[in-house]
């Protein structure tokens, strides 16, 4: 009986494999390019890649069985042994986690009678965590077979355990379980207005390209993924590369892997702001002379796809993309959405290049960067989602408009994404030049201890900082603020961090591969209560390797929540020390048990004491 | 006018588009390195050629030379990070020096002790590795991989055969090969390919022969490496296609 209900019951038949690839080949096109979005389309079909996928795939699109083998291997998303019919992935966050997804989890998991991280013998369910899925705001949140599902609690967990064992199919799951707030709290600069009507691209058409170049110059706009380049320097030197030959294909890439844990508001963007956004990415392409674009969404996000899609449709219909946009027969410009398959690498712009062209996300070697040699080594654009939002407002109402908020180096607003220890968690914007203590305030958060700005990779926050400002010169964020009171041990977040790096370091350079790894023993060491002073100046000396060898931002950045820590947070490590400056390698007083056996001593004299009084250890070891 | 730069106090001479490794090598200046080989586009992965320019730290192998830069490439702090560097890659795989094959002909024991390392430092991972033997002439000693991907971009860029590739992420990085079982006798793969030969360690290592000559009267048993230069260029390896 169940067996007709799941819904991948005829994966075992290799024609249906065959037939299925030769279809998405048809729908998405021969070109490499599309591998992974092909990989993604069989794996959401069938819960997993057959071999007879890989081998149709390898066979018509010129790459070896082995490139697509380890691009299946790369991303988290993809599988070569079948999934459950029911593939359930908490989101893991140290948000999340503060919410209680572990107890959730083996409430779940007991329930189903499967453990984390395995699948059930019968192939009806696959339970594990999985990276930040962009649902702080609303967590504890899952993904199942890819749907994002927010706001657990027991009593969802408990009925999902019932339609999961009664093999419901998801278009048949409650709808509200799949009901994904945009919780924006506070509206600014961008925020508060979202009409559009092409108005932006009528600006660039009654300006010419030239004069909204020189807009966006006027701006300062810089960045909103963190690096802060200026978004104008970005577009000139993208135009003007290859002696700005207007025979040389130039691409536009909208970065909407948004993937730095505690960040959701391009979520946010993208579901309310759609236009805005595709139309920040049009006037790009009218700039720099591109005509095609990317949307490079990540899968954690796949259910926003048929509303995407459904705006560029309109927008096509609307005459604002695609042919002759706006009339202009020269003005051609599409988008297609490329999704990514759990990667948090893929953020990086490079590496997101790679993924687009079908590979493993692996950073590239700078120079050349993207503006001269990006997508397939043309120039292209790679701007994030709240930087097109920017840049259509910016073309449609001019650069002042946009410093009239902010600092001199900071022009404009910031879109926070706040999640964590307070009330009121989810979408905040603010000019740049904001202290903490005010987003601290408006969210209701109290007994702050520490704030986590910039996501994991950014930097850890002590009460005595809360007048830092929000700005570029001071605190420069992709927008991710996590909020921690006093009642949190800082401890489990750079336990959480430190599994996340090492989870998603992409394993190309040596310092992040292989010291993220280290690095998390090490965290575990501590948490474990076995580590000594000895381990801190390891993981110090580990971190500075990791900061200054790293070949890209994201090994450079790994160690930063262990180096803020151990520095502003000491107490959270010196209280789990075994001793102050050694670490025994055997437990001293137990191998004396035989020879107080022996001795028929059992008193205070006969034992070794090492530990601290407050040690956590010290019962468990005594 | 010819442009230069000063690498620990040399005058090095370079043509535009020059890496500071390709001046280097070109003056016959010694940077440490491992995943570098002239042949091929560079790499940046191993990260043992870090040099610090104007205070920042980057791989010589990749930076573009810039006229008037100062680059250090032997002060105690960057030795130090790449000492830690090749620590990380010694614990990583599964490195025993005195019982291998390639000790003395190996690059990153060469390159160790032109650091000064001397012991691994770091705790050993000690992962589970196969051996592939498969192949009649040639074996892959996965335990001494450490991902350079000199055999990958020999394979693909010199051999047009794709042999080998990196499968896996992080930690679980591993070299894959083309074939498909897997293994090496089974692909496309031989001795005379210049994959064969590029190997900085001994991972892929001939067959039928060992131990030739004496651990002791090696390559770099007699002189550093900064003084003789990679294996490859010094053996002469690619000649005597066995």
């Amino acid at each position: 009986m169940s067996q007709a209900a799941a819904p991948f019951s005829d994966s075992g038949s290799t024609q249906a494999v065959r037939d299925f690839v030769s279809e998405s080949l048809r729908l998405r096109g021969r070109v490499p390019e599309h591998l992974l979005q092909h990989l993604i389309a069989v794996q959401h079909r069938f819960g997993y890649v057959p071999e007879a996928a890989v081998e149709a795939l390898s066979a018509e699109l010129d790459v070896t069985r082995t490139q697509v083998r380890s691009a299946i291997a790369f991303y988290a998303f993809l599988h070569e042994r079948p999934r459950g019919d029911f593939d359930l992935l908490f989101s893991d966050n140290i948000t999340d986690r503060m919410l209680g997804n572990q107890r959730l989890m083996a409430l779940l998991a007991e329930r189903l009678g499967v453990a984390p991280g395995e699948t059930r013998p019968d192939g009806r369910v696959s339970l594990g965590f999985t990276s930040c899925t962009g649902m702080c705001d609303q967590g504890p949140a899952l993904l199942v077979n890819g749907e994002a599902v927010t706001a657990l609690d027991p009593q969802r967990v408990d009925r999902i355990a019932d339609l999961v064992e009664q093999g419901t199919p998801l278009a048949q799951w409650p709808g509200e379980y799949f009901r994904v707030e945009d919780n924006i709290r506070r509206p600014g600069l961008l925020l508060s207005n979202r009409a559009t009507e092409g108005a932006g691209l009528r600006a660039l058409l009654e300006k010419g390209a030239d004069a909204a170049l020189a807009e966006v110059e006027r701006s300062g706009l810089r960045g909103r993924g963190g690096a802060g380049f200026t978004t104008a320097l970005k577009w000139r030197f993208c135009r003007e590369a290859v002696q700005g030959d207007p025979k040389v294909e130039r691409f536009v890439v909208c970065n909407a892997d948004e993937g730095e844990p505690g960040t959701f508001k391009d979520r946010v963007l993208l579901t309310s702001y759609t236009d805005l956004v595709l139309e920040g990415m049009t006037i790009c392409a009218g700039v720099i002379g591109a005509r095609r674009g990317f949307l490079y969404l990540r899968g954690e996000y796949r259910y926003l796809v048929p509303y995407l899609e459904s705006v560029l449709a309109r927008r096509r219909a609307e005459g604002l993309l695609g042919q002759a946009i706006l009339g202009q027969p020269a003005f051609n410009f599409d988008i297609e959405i490329h999704l990514g398959a759990g990667a948090y690498i893929c953020g990086e712009e490079s590496a997101l290049i790679e993924s687009l062209e079908g590979k493993r996300g692996v950073t590239r070697k700078r120079p050349p960067f993207p503006v001269t040699s990006g997508f397939k080594d043309r120039p292209t654009v790679v701007n994030n989602v709240e930087t097109f939002l920017a840049a259509a407002r910016v073309v449609q109402w001019g650069g002042y408009w946009l410093r009239g908020e902010g600092t001199d180096k900071s022009a404009g607003s910031k879109i926070l994404s706040v999640s964590g220890d307070c009330a009121r968690p989810g979408i905040y914007e603010y000019p740049f030049g904001t202290p903490v203590h005010r987003v601290l305030a408006d969210c209701g958060a109290e007994h702050t201890q520490a704030v986590q700005i910039s996501g994991a990779a950014g930097a850890t926050l002590a009460p005595a900082e809360f007048d830092r400002i929000i700005a570029f010169e001071d605190l420069p964020t992709a927008g991710s603020f996590m909020v921690f009171d006093r009642s949190r041990d800082l401890l489990e977040m750079v336990r959480n961090f430190a599994a996340f790096f090492a989870h998603e370091s992409c394993g190309f350079c040596t310092p992040c591969r292989v010291g993220g790894a280290l690095l998390r023993n090490l965290v575990e060491k501590v948490a474990a209560g076995q580590a000594s002073d000895y381990d801190l100046q390891e993981m110090r000396h580990i971190g500075a390797v990791m900061r200054q060898g790293s070949y890209c931002g994201l090994g450079s950045t790994a160690p930063n929540h262990v180096l803020n820590t151990l520095d502003k947070f000491p107490e959270i490590y010196r209280r789990r020390l075994r001793s102050a400056d050694y670490s025994p390698s055997f437990d001293l007083d137990g191998a004396l048990a035989e020879a107080r056996a022996l001795s028929g001593r059992d008193d205070p004299g006969a034992h070794v004491r090492e530990q601290l009084e407050d040690s956590p250890v010290t019962e468990a070891v005594s | 006018m010819s442009k230069s730069f000063k690498l620990d106090g040399q005058e090095i001479p370079f043509t535009a588009g020059q890496t500071i490794m390709d001046a280097a090598l070109a003056a016959g200046a010694y940077i440490p390195h491992l995943c570098h080989n002239p042949d091929y586009a560079p790499h940046g992965s191993c990260r043992v050629c870090l040099v610090d320019v104007g205070g920042r730290h980057v791989s010589a192998c990749t930076a573009p030379a810039a006229e008037g830069m100062v680059v250090d490439s032997s002060s105690e702090a960057i030795q130090s990070t790449r000492r830690a560097i090749l620590q990380m890659l010694f614990v990583e795989g599964n490195h025993v020096c005195p019982a291998c094959e390639a000790s003395g002909n190996c690059q990153l024991q060469a390159v160790a002790y032109y650091t000064g390392m001397l012991a691994p430092h770091f705790t050993h991972f000690f992962p589970q590795r196969p051996v592939d033997a498969s192949h009649p002439d040639y074996m892959i000693d996965f335990n001494r991989c450490i991902l350079c991907e000199l055999c990958v971009r020999a394979s693909r860029d010199h051999d047009g055969k794709r042999v080998f590739a990196i499968s896996g992420r992080g930690l679980d990085s591993h070299l894959v090969i083309d074939s498909p079982s897997g293994r090496l006798g089974d692909s496309s793969f031989a001795a005379s390919d210049r994959a064969a030969h590029v190997c900085p360690t001994g991972a892929i290592i001939p067959k039928h022969k060992g131990y030739e000559q004496p651990i002791g009267r090696r390559l770099y048993d007699q002189e550093p490496i900064s003084a003789v230069g990679d294996r490859q260029a010094s053996l002469g390896d690619l000649a005597e296609v066995d």
